[in-house]
């Protein structure tokens, strides 16, 4: 008895096709329609012209772009929009050339103080920056008073601000990864006189590009996300990023302006969204090797 | 430099083999070509450039300390890339310099604000207490005169030092009171109109209506010293000689009220001033508390008992996230990889969609859908569910965006990591005749879990602290009618930025020791994990 049902399972033509993938199909969908429903319902909820919670609903009654000419005629939506970019990957390529370089460090060259620098990386990793978020208010309120240039409300402070956790958080990532490379290749490269300099921008980087793809992306991902710090060092409608700015406008008027805060939505996902489809291929490898989405 | 330049090169022509390493822009081993030095001077003459713009206004602040600390760091950095040794220095020292300064910094920061006492009421030192003190209690000296007041200056209107130009009303003399004290001006050097405003003074600048109010906190502060007291401005057209009500008497280190007679007793433990009844003033100083911020969260009835109902929640909170992400990803990866099975290129990138919508945003559209009246939840069940307002509907609330926002990513491991587990295996279990559960059960899952636990560890960590999870969602609440400070949904990080930025005033001590226990309880419990997962081992 036993046995024949062995054989069904394992997978020979007597199974029924529902057996064998319909139900897969089944779960298939319904993982789907929870994936996707509240991405449906915002953007029924960015097109439907009478803008309010209570009449979103998943399929608009009525489409209309008037949320999304409100939204950049009434909001600084679009400075708020540019500084996210701004924001997201100036903080991004820098705080991944910074990490890529220390790792580079770590992963071939042999020094005194390197295994307590490792270790001490894998600890301040576990103190995340917002934790400090008090110090880090006091502090920068002194730098405001020095360099108003780079103070609070200013874009240029969240990026040296996020440029601090670079080497906590993406270092390990990438040592991990630069020591896959084989060590012949620059050792062959030395012996034709390669200096280190053209070893590591000429040899390694391009050879760690899908790392490099993976935390850059996250990082910009992690930077249009942060939501903590952001709100509090930037209160000025002006030097707001989109995630504060749109916090804003619901934050208040809550089912008048849902309309409008879904089409900042909407818009704000494009670059992400594009961005991850572009580098899918990448990514799926990066997250198995440990990188984790803030 | 240029005649480093030359030398380097001719002895790189001449004797390739004997290259010393030298100090300066060439190459460590002596040799450069025109490109990369120009790099090389253009990065470090923007280093100088940098460090110079920053130096102005510390000279200006005579902030010596900050300086010096500028100057050493721009040292070692010209050292660091001049010098021909410390090869991984120049990789790791910008990176290191900015996790210095906006890490490791902050962090120590944190950590001794933890042992003080400062917040609103306790910001400044003793000396600045006493003045906010006794500024705020000044009262009009009785009797004496109010005077009518021009505002000027001997400089420039926008920012040159004020003068008050006064005219008392009884006798028509003019004086010109500075921070120095009050000086009679001679009555043919002044024009003034007949209710005895001065409206020329030689040698003043009298500031106009506008350019008055550009200035008017700094007028407000602005004292000219008397023998009873000092003369205070009274909008932009009165002066009165005032003198503080409650003054600083050294010789018992109190507070006295010069017209009810109470007296408040410094208190250095606590760095405010105390009655006999144990009532403190509201303007104290900062001062050390030593343990005092922690020990409270352990003694003090009130704190505890909403601390440890936080805390409970909080690992509730972060653990039920990593198990029903975990376990939904791992469920609908299980089903979908399956050979054979169509689809699942299209169900793979449509079910990590969530995973690249910008979350922030997706958490407020997940809290509006939870809207009791217009939500899109409650309108398509046809319940009435007040979701937020009661601590079980919240807290499920949470957790259930939170399910949303994770499973994908949880989908996405587990599937890589299904497919790297070799086929052979499972095939073996089942050939062996054990069962697809049981098979799944003792081979299967043991080595997901050896491949996952590191992230889910991470995973873990990340949730302690998942500020926006809870912020934007629930803002912490419910809040019990009694504590409007610590609500059913709040988690440590939540409860800190309250403590810090809420409205009920800022306690920046209390705030960071909350925050030093969150980093104790996230680093013991990743150190735990990554030690049975002997990840710290594999350093080499």
């Amino acid at each position: 008895m036993t046995a024949t049902n062995e054989v069904v399972r394992l997978g020979s033509a007597k199974g029924g096709w529902f057996r064998q993938f319909g139900w897969r199909h089944l779960v298939g969908l319904l993982a789907l329609a929870f994936s996707l429903f509240p991405i449906l319902f915002v953007i029924s909820a960015s097109l439907n012209p009478l803008g309010t919670l209570s009449s979103s609903t998943l399929i608009p009654p009525d489409t209309g772009l008037e949320n999304f000419t409100k939204l950049f005629g009434t909001t600084s939506f679009s400075r708020w929009f540019l500084n996210t970019l701004l924001i997201g990957v100036l903080s991004a390529v820098l705080s991944m050339f910074i990490s890529a370089a220390a790792a580079f460090a770590f992963s071939r060259h042999r020094f005194k103080g390197r295994r307590i620098g490792l270790v001490s990386l894998l600890l301040v990793q576990m103190f995340p920056q917002f934790l400090a978020i008090v110090a880090l208010y006091l502090i920068f309120a002194e730098i405001t008073d020095l360099y108003p240039a780079i103070g609070l409300n200013t874009a240029w402070g969240l990026i040296l601000l996020y440029l601090g956790g670079a080497l906590g958080v993406n270092t390990w990532l990438m040592k991990g990864f630069f020591d896959t490379i084989p060590k012949d290749l620059d050792e062959s490269a030395k012996v034709d006189g390669a200096t280190h300099s053209q070893i590591f921008f000429g040899i390694i980087l391009p050879l760690v590009v899908p790392i490099l793809a993976v935390t850059g992306l996250l990082g910009f991902i992690n930077t249009v996300n942060e939501f903590l710090i952001a709100s509090v060092f930037l209160t000025d409608d002006s030097s707001k990023t989109a995630a504060v700015g749109l916090y804003g406008l619901i934050s208040g008027e809550r089912n008048a302006n849902f309309g409008v805060f879904s089409a900042g939505a909407v818009i704000l996902a494009i670059p992400t969204v594009v961005l991850f489809q572009f580098l899918q291929r990448y990514i799926v490898g990066g997250l198995t090797s440990g990188a984790v989405k803030g | 430099m240029s005649d480093t330049t030359e030398i380097s090169e001719e002895r790189a022509s001449h004797e390739p083999g004997h290259r010393r390493p030298r100090f300066g822009l060439s190459g460590g081993d002596g040799t450069v070509t025109t490109g990369r030095l120009v790099i090389r001077i253009t990065v470090l003459g923007v280093a100088a450039a940098l460090a110079l713009w920053a130096a102005f206004p510390l000279v200006d602040q005579g902030n010596w300390i900050g300086l010096g600390i500028l100057v050493a760091v721009t040292a070692l950095l010209f050292y660091i890339y001049l010098s021909p040794r410390a090869i991984p220095a120049k990789y790791l020292i910008p990176g290191t310099l900015f996790l210095i300064a906006f890490q490791v910094v902050p962090v120590i920061y944190t950590v001794t604000t933890a042992f003080t006492n400062f917040g609103d009421g306790h910001r400044g030192t003793k000396q600045e207490a006493i003045t906010a003190i006794q500024d705020a209690s000044v009262r009009q000296v009785p009797g004496s005169t109010v005077y009518v007041l021009s505002i000027a200056t001997t400089g420039d209107p926008a920012s040159g030092d004020l003068v008050f130009l006064l005219t008392d009303p009884g006798t028509d003399a003019f004086f010109a009171g500075t921070a120095g004290g009050l000086r009679e001006l001679p009555a043919g050097a002044v024009q003034a109109d007949p209710a005895g405003k001065i409206q020329q003074a030689q040698g003043y600048t009298i500031l106009t209506i506008g350019q008055a109010a550009a200035r008017s906190p700094e007028i407000a502060a602005f004292k000219v010293p008397t023998q009873a007291g000092a003369l205070y401005s009274q909008g932009l057209s009165r002066a009165f000689e005032g003198a503080p009500q409650q003054t600083y008497e050294a010789g018992c280190d109190c507070i006295r009220d010069a017209v009810s007679g109470r007296t408040w007793t410094a208190d250095e433990s606590d760095g405010s001033f105390v009655d006999q009844q144990g009532q403190r003033l509201a303007q104290g100083w900062k001062v050390n508390v030593g343990l005092r911020n922690f020990t409270d969260v352990v003694t003090d009835q009130e704190i505890r008992s909403s601390f440890l109902k936080m805390l409970l929640w909080n690992f509730v909170f972060a653990g039920g996230t990593v198990l029903i992400t975990f376990a939904l990803g791992l469920v609908v990866a299980i089903t979908l990889n399956r050979p054979g099975m169509r689809g699942q290129r299209v169900y793979r990138s449509l079910i990590i969609l969530p995973y690249a919508m910008p979350a922030v945003v997706m958490l407020l559209v997940w809290r509006d859908m939870f809207n009791t009246e217009f939500g899109l939840i409650n309108r398509m069940t046809g319940l009435e569910v007040n979701w937020f307002g009661t601590p079980p509907t919240a807290q499920i609330a949470v957790l259930l965006v939170q399910l949303w926002l994770g499973y994908n990513y949880m989908f996405l491991v587990c599937t890589g990591a299904l497919q790297s587990i070799p086929a052979d295996l499972t095939e073996a279990a089942s050939i062996d005749g054990a069962r697809p559960l049981y098979a799944f059960r003792t081979v299967t899952f043991p080595l997901l879990l050896i491949a996952l636990a590191p992230l889910l560890i991470s995973s873990f960590a990340f949730n302690f602290n998942n500020f926006a999870g809870i912020y934007l969602v629930s803002g912490g609440g419910p809040f019990p009618p009694d504590n409007p400070n610590a609500g059913a949904t709040d988690i440590l990080i939540t409860y800190t930025y309250r403590l810090a930025f809420g409205g009920a005033g800022a306690q920046y001590g209390f705030a960071a020791a909350v925050s030093v226990f969150i980093f104790v309880i996230v680093a013991t419990v990743s150190i735990i994990g990554f030690r049975r997962t002997r990840s710290l081992e594999e350093i080499n």
